[in-house]
């Protein structure tokens, strides 16, 4: 178990200071997400732009795998469609759960994370916010409406 | 005045490391260095004598009990209720009646949630708890609320977490049925007044459960000088097997208390118009018990009994005076829960460092904490944090232990500074 390679300096810093942090006004939609056994919260609010994500904010309270995720996050899907978006999860999650898994060069810094698969109990905290933005996500999809709307919660359920 | 030992006991000869050689698990190395178990609060650890015990039960006795007539039956029977009365020796219980067998903590709270409060409460009356409560003296309460139509009422804290024992009398009403307090906060180490808590319910006419999950490995426990009605507690807290627990209940409460569940044992005489059930403390043990457990805890008894329990208190209260002290003297920790009297349990967070990542960071360094809310979800949001880290000691901590947390804190400050 090599902590460097968990707790890398963007890690870190995007803990530090997470990027695209607050609340959205106005939003398309947003959606909680929630990780009962740690606490960990976290809520994803989006703004759509002909089906793609034109902005994204999130904001919550959560450890620094957790934090920066969700901050490296936000800044990876600005712009994307929700197709390119579930094929970036899923490079994420083979990287946070395959040991062997290379990092793809479309991830860019989200790469940094490859060291959460060498502690299996932090798993969950990395993946949270993209549970949260799919929900966000299925939200915007199915409500075509302007005003911010309370949706789902996703609720992550570790252990 | 409770009967946890107090702060100042002199340290009596207490050889840790030699207590240490007893617990086979922690030989080990993890993540290539020796492990420090801090979460005993969590679960104890088991020593030889007990996985002995249990083996040579499990090798040369076991049967199903009170049922057959043959040798090993009679030697299963005789074992699980030596082990009954083991417990009410242990608890200075008035009689081996009185002690029913259950998981743990939680499955007594409940046995007497659904029993004793179902047939008894109705709407307008009240129970009281404290704001320190484990999940377990709190969700079955919320049942029992929801059936009878009972009301819920919650003592308050201060920021020490103490209890506010002023509020707590106000709140004892002639309404108060029941009144439901832990022995030991598990999440902030609090040790309660619980005996003046039990005079002061039963002068009200309530009835008097005291959640006792933190409170039997650290102390000697009398539930006659208690005074309480009912004392739970788990036997994996105390050195003992998971999936044993006990229920200590007044004699003349559990008669006049309904079964819990049906099934084999618990009754006497079975017919399809009627049955009719078994004695106590076996009407509330329906189905095959945990015997090789009873049998486990009865030995952990043995065992603190051996070392001697002030002697385990005393040296365990001078590991947390070390390890607070440890503490303070790293920038940012912040202790939750800094009552005067406490017992083995130091909750700490640090600034700019989640306890989930304090924990991983531990962990790296063989030091095993809990991180976490530690099922005392009001307590986090009383002090408005998330989570807590918690080290808690037990009767093979050393100070190379306490030391090896401070070493480990200071490469957490060092990462996250
Ligand atoms: C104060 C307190 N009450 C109740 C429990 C529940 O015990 P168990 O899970 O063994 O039923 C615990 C255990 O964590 C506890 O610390």
């Amino acid at each position: 178990m090599d902590l460097k390679e968990l707790y890398r300096d963007v890690i870190l810093d995007h803990n530090r200071r997470p990027r695209n942090f607050g609340t959205l006004v106005p939003s398309d939609a947003h959606a909680e997400g929630h990780n009962p056994l740690c606490g960990d919260q976290l809520t994803v609010w989006l703004r759509m732009k002909d089906g793609a994500i034109e902005d994204i904010r999130f904001e919550g309270k959560g450890c620094a795998i957790s934090t920066a995720s969700a901050s490296l996050m936000t800044e990876a899907v600005k712009g994307k469609d929700k197709a390119a978006v579930l094929a970036l999860y899923g490079s994420i999650h083979a990287l946070l759960t395959q040991q062997n898994a290379v990092p793809d060069a479309s991830l860019g810094k989200l790469a940094a994370l490859s060291g959460v698969r060498e502690f299996p109990a932090r798993v969950k905290c990395a993946s949270l916010c993209w549970h949260t933005l799919g929900a966000a996500l299925e939200c915007s999809a199915a409500l075509e409406c302007s005003a911010a709307l309370e949706c789902s919660t996703a609720t992550v359920t570790t252990e | 005045m409770s009967t946890i030992a107090p702060l100042a006991a002199p340290p009596p000869a207490f050889d840790a490391a030699r207590v240490r050689r007893d617990f086979p698990i922690l030989e080990q190395r993890v993540n290539g260095r020796p492990l420090v178990y801090l979460d005993s609060a969590a679960s104890g650890q088991r020593p030889l004598p007990v996985l002995r015990a249990v083996e040579h039960y499990e090798t040369r006795c076991h049967a199903n009990v009170h049922r057959g007539v043959h040798a090993l039956s009679q030697a299963a029977t005789e074992a699980f209720e030596g082990a009954r009365e083991r417990v009410r020796r242990f608890i200075n219980a008035a009689s081996a009646r009185e002690i029913v067998f259950v998981r743990g903590t939680t499955e007594a709270i409940n046995l007497v949630a659904q029993s004793f409060g179902r047939a008894r409460l109705a709407s307008g009356d009240e129970i009281l708890i404290t704001a320190l409560e484990h999940h377990a003296n709190i969700v079955p309460w919320q049942m029992l609320c929801e059936q009878t139509g009972a009301a819920l009422r919650v003592a308050p804290i201060d920021r020490r977490g103490e209890l506010d024992l002023e509020r707590f009398l106000e709140l004892l009403s002639p309404r108060t049925r029941l009144v439901a307090v832990a022995h030991v906060s598990n999440a902030l180490g609090t040790v309660l007044p619980v005996k003046q808590i039990a005079d002061a319910a039963h002068a009200r006419g309530a009835v008097v459960l005291i959640d006792g999950a933190q409170a039997i490995p650290h102390s000697r426990i009398d539930v006659r000088d208690l005074g309480c009605d009912f004392y739970a507690f788990s036997g994996h807290k105390l050195y003992a097997p998971t999936g044993i627990g006990v229920l200590y209940g007044r004699e003349e409460l559990l008669a006049a208390m309904p079964p819990w569940q049906g099934g084999g044992d618990m009754i006497r005489t079975v017919s399809f118009e009627k049955s009719t059930y078994n004695d106590l403390p076996w009407k509330f043990e329906a189905g095959t018990p945990n015997i090789s457990g009873a049998v486990g805890l009865a030995a952990a008894m043995d065992y603190v009994e051996d070392l001697g329990l002030a002697a385990i208190a005393g040296h365990e209260q001078r590991l947390l005076e070390l390890a607070t002290a440890g503490l303070a003297r790293i920038a940012g920790i912040r202790i939750i829960g800094t009552a005067a009297r406490k017992a083995s349990v130091l909750s700490f967070t640090m600034e700019g460092c989640h306890p989930h990542d304090l924990g991983t960071i531990l962990d790296a360094e063989g030091v095993a904490i809990r991180t976490g809310h530690h099922c005392a979800m009001p307590v986090m949001t009383f002090f408005d944090i998330p989570a807590t880290a918690r080290a808690s000691f037990g009767c093979y901590n050393t100070e190379e232990d306490v030391e090896a947390l401070l070493a480990a804190l200071a490469k957490a400050a060092e990462v996250f500074g």
